[in-house]
């Protein structure tokens, strides 16, 4: 089925069960909206998930956005839900209205587990209400914190005093000789600044809860006054292990909102590094995972290639870890001359650790045996509380966006994409290992059919001029004026942009309302969802077996609490 | 291209001999960094690495040739910097070429993120950044560096900057030959704008 006919018989589907209660159904830069009224906004999201004909199972984001002093916006909130179908191969963007005062809804959490936090935390940043929700709390910002700053009319000068710690995530009954045990929020095992309590009976999880936002910094809002340009900088802050892949989901999110496309010399450089940083995030996910475990020598060992991946970064942007190297419609420059060789020196390390780890981790019996059939997770569920990536892939489901729908000229290039069978932490495992070894064959290709010419678009409302001409003619010189202080200036329209990050499928859904910053960003963060599973992941199981988990979950604190 | 989906192989049988060969890699390693001394790893501070020639460190204030700074006060780096960490005040020139500079220039150097937009966004090559990434003061005012002391760096220009425009070589002649163009056709002499 072609994505046309299969947008048409979403809509179809929809407008037969819901009839007038289907608002409105636009199409912009290929994404399909269909808004829905409140009242059937559980029944629609419950129609697109069973519906044979819709099957969209994997729960992607869920938020809200605010269109404060808008008049032609008959409500000023509206929630946004996306939803992928992997067997239809589409996604879908469903919305409802609501008013300023009358802010609320039917939660999702009966239909996607995965709406749980996303609900919590659109509360908390928009103070919208979700009738029905088990724990409507507030995520990313403390317990103390007065307001929701998300709002457009939040004053954000405003200054709160902070004082509570939160003590307790869960409810332990009266008497209880069980132990409340604090794993976090700074603790080796934790892989950055988060929390999860568990409740001990012996060494047995008999109840869990997470804690998150401790590293929120609220990147969306500050992305609401910086323009299109000045946000890549903020993006390299997201997943910091991969942190070229956050630029390039950003720049390919904007330009789809534009309706360009940056020249094939700028793509199959960003595939290269893209495909180096996704070595380096697994490297980094499988070593501190094995540390966790008492193994520290592989860690060490891979760790010797990242150093050179990170080499090639320095190269190209004089920056080994806030590389900023992607600009909007290109690349900041060209790569250095010697490009190539440091690429092969980079990827001749990666084989051979590669090769090191194997050898060290694969078939050793203390390993597996703390790694097989450990922190199991299903297809279905993993489904619905909307894992991406390669914890979804070792779940078994073949998603993968850069084989499912092809950017920067994946599709050039001959790659398989590995699954596990049982989604244990000995699959997700082995799925990195074999990603790795696919992203070396996609780089060894990419470089063999570099094309030559410009690596960024020739087109003045988007890229700077050339120095030179800056420097020497007045055109030039008024178009890298009116580019600086005007910024980018995007058609109105709402995209969601997704790319397979090192993590599974990042997406930015950006509403631009024509002026030179956005009027709404919203991150999909792929390990949002990851870890949210994670306390129901351990309930029942061992506290080392939590300690196994966690790491091959590969949580990063910035992508995490943003 | 057709999916292409292959499924891990999880049946390797673990065993002595995965030990042994896993203990055989751990050996390898310890001869490699005790007896042959290729350690991946340098003896900070006393060897420091050297750092590529796009390397976004501390910025440096050009200077022309008289010894003012290049920079015209146009605004533009305080303008895209997304930290907001540049401040510049501005004053007027006595010639009419070049019209305005900097009375003020300060960066904050612990608001600052490095990104490099402020030599993008530089129409005038005023503003480079240098190699230079050692960073320590006492005090926050320490770090918000001024006009002066960023030009007193014009010196580390001799051993190569850091992040730069691109056209760096080639632009020098584009420009010259631009001038000279521009003379000929308006017939003016080679006489220079008064120093200020």
């Amino acid at each position: 089925m072609t994505a046309e006919t299969g947008t048409h018989a979403t809509t179809q589907v929809l407008r037969a069960a819901l009839g007038s209660q289907l608002i409105d159904v636009a199409e912009f830069r290929g994404d399909l909206t269909l808004s829905v009224t409140r009242e059937t906004w559980v029944q629609a999201a419950t129609l697109l998930r069973d519906h044979p004909t819709c099957d969209f199972r994997l729960f992607l984001d869920l938020c809200a956005v605010d269109y404060l002093d808008q008049p032609e916006r008959p409500a000023r909130f509206e929630v946004v839900l996306h939803l992928y179908s992997v067997s239809r191969r589409h996604h879908i963007r469903l919305k409802t209205r609501l008013p300023e005062s009358d802010a609320k809804l039917a939660t999702l959490t009966n239909v996607f587990k995965g709406a749980n936090w996303f609900e919590r935390e659109a509360w908390d940043l928009y103070g919208i209400v979700f009738e029905g929700h088990p724990n409507l709390t507030r995520l990313l910002t403390h317990d103390d914190f007065v307001g929701h700053p998300m709002r457009k009319d939040y004053p954000t000068s405003e200054r709160h005093v902070l004082q509570h710690p939160k003590e307790r995530l869960l409810k332990v009954p009266e008497g209880s000789e069980k132990l409340v045990l604090n794993i976090g929020p700074s603790h080796p095992t934790m892989h950055g600044t988060f929390r999860v309590q568990a409740l001990m009976d012996g060494e047995t999880i008999v109840d869990a809860a997470a804690e998150l936002g401790y590293m929120h910094r609220n990147f969306e809002k500050m992305a609401e006054v910086r323009t299109y340009w000045q946000i890549i900088p903020y993006t390299d802050r997201l997943n910091y292990c991969s942190s070229f892949m956050n630029g390039h989901g950003w720049a390919l999110a904007v330009e789809k909102l534009l309706g360009i496309a940056a020249p094939p010399r700028a793509e199959a450089i960003r595939v290269i590094l893209s495909e180096l940083s996704r070595i380096m995030d697994h490297i980094i996910c499988i070593g501190a995972n094995v540390v966790d475990l008492g193994a520290i020598t592989p860690f060490f060992v891979m760790f010797r290639a990242r150093e050179d991946i990170y080499d090639v970064l320095e190269a190209c942007c004089g920056a080994r870890l806030t590389v900023s190297y992607v600009r909007i419609g290109g690349l900041a420059e060209d790569v250095p001359e010697d490009f190539e060789a440091r690429c092969r020196r980079a990827m001749d390390s990666v084989r051979e650790v590669l090769v090191q780890a194997e050898r060290l981790l694969t078939r050793n019996i203390v390993f597996t045996k703390r790694f097989k059939d450990v922190g199991v997770m299903d297809r279905d569920n993993a489904l619905s509380y909307g894992w991406v990536g390669p914890c979804l892939r070792g779940s078994g489901v073949a998603y993968d966006i850069r084989k499912d729908h092809p950017y920067s000229g994946y599709e050039q290039y001959d790659f398989d994409v590995p699954v596990g069978t049982v989604g244990d932490c000995y699959d997700r495992y082995l799925v990195r290992m074999e990603e790795m070894r696919q992203s070396l064959r996609i780089v060894e290709q990419a470089l063999v059919k570099l094309p030559r010419g410009p690596v960024i678009v020739d087109d003045r409302r988007v890229a700077l001029p050339p120095k030179a001409d800056v420097y020497s003619n007045i055109e030039a010189l008024m178009n890298h004026f009116k580019l600086v202080y005007e910024g980018i200036l995007a058609p109105t329209g709402e995209v969601y942009g997704y790319t397979e990050a090192a993590n599974g499928e990042l997406g930015f859904y950006v509403v631009s309302n024509g002026a030179k910053c956005p009027w709404r960003v919203k991150v999909r963060p792929p390990c949002f969802n990851i870890y949210q599973a994670f306390p129901e992941m351990i309930k029942g199981h061992m506290l080392a077996d939590a300690v196994a988990t966690i790491g091959g979950l590969n949580v990063i604190a910035g992508e995490l609490d943003r | 291209m057709a999916t292409r989906v292959i499924t891990v192989d999880r049946s390797l049988k673990p065993g002595i001999w995965p030990l042994v060969l896993g203990h055989w890699e751990t050996l390898k390693n310890l001869v490699r960094t005790l007896i042959l001394r290729q350690a991946s790893t340098i003896e900070f501070p006393e060897k420091r690495r050297n750092v590529s020639g796009r390397y976004r460190g501390i910025h440096i204030l050009t200077a022309r040739e008289d010894g003012t700074p290049k920079c015209v006060a146009c605004f533009m780096c305080a303008t895209v910097c997304p930290a907001e960490c540049i401040y510049i005040e501005s004053g007027e020139r006595p010639e009419k070429t070049i019209e305005k500079y900097p009375t003020r220039f300060e960066i904050d150097l612990l608001r600052c993120v490095y990104c490099g937009f402020c030599v993008d966004a530089c129409p005038e090559e005023a503003i480079l950044m240098s190699r230079e990434n050692d960073l320590v003061g006492t005090t926050r005012e320490e770090l918000i560096i001024d006009r002066d002391r960023l030009m007193a760096r014009a010196k580390l220009l001799d051993v190569g900057t850091g992040y730069h425009p691109s056209e760096h070589d080639v632009r020098r002649p584009v420009r010259i030959a631009a001038i000279e163009k521009l003379k000929q056709e308006r017939g003016i002499g080679n006489s220079r704008p008064p120093r200020g």
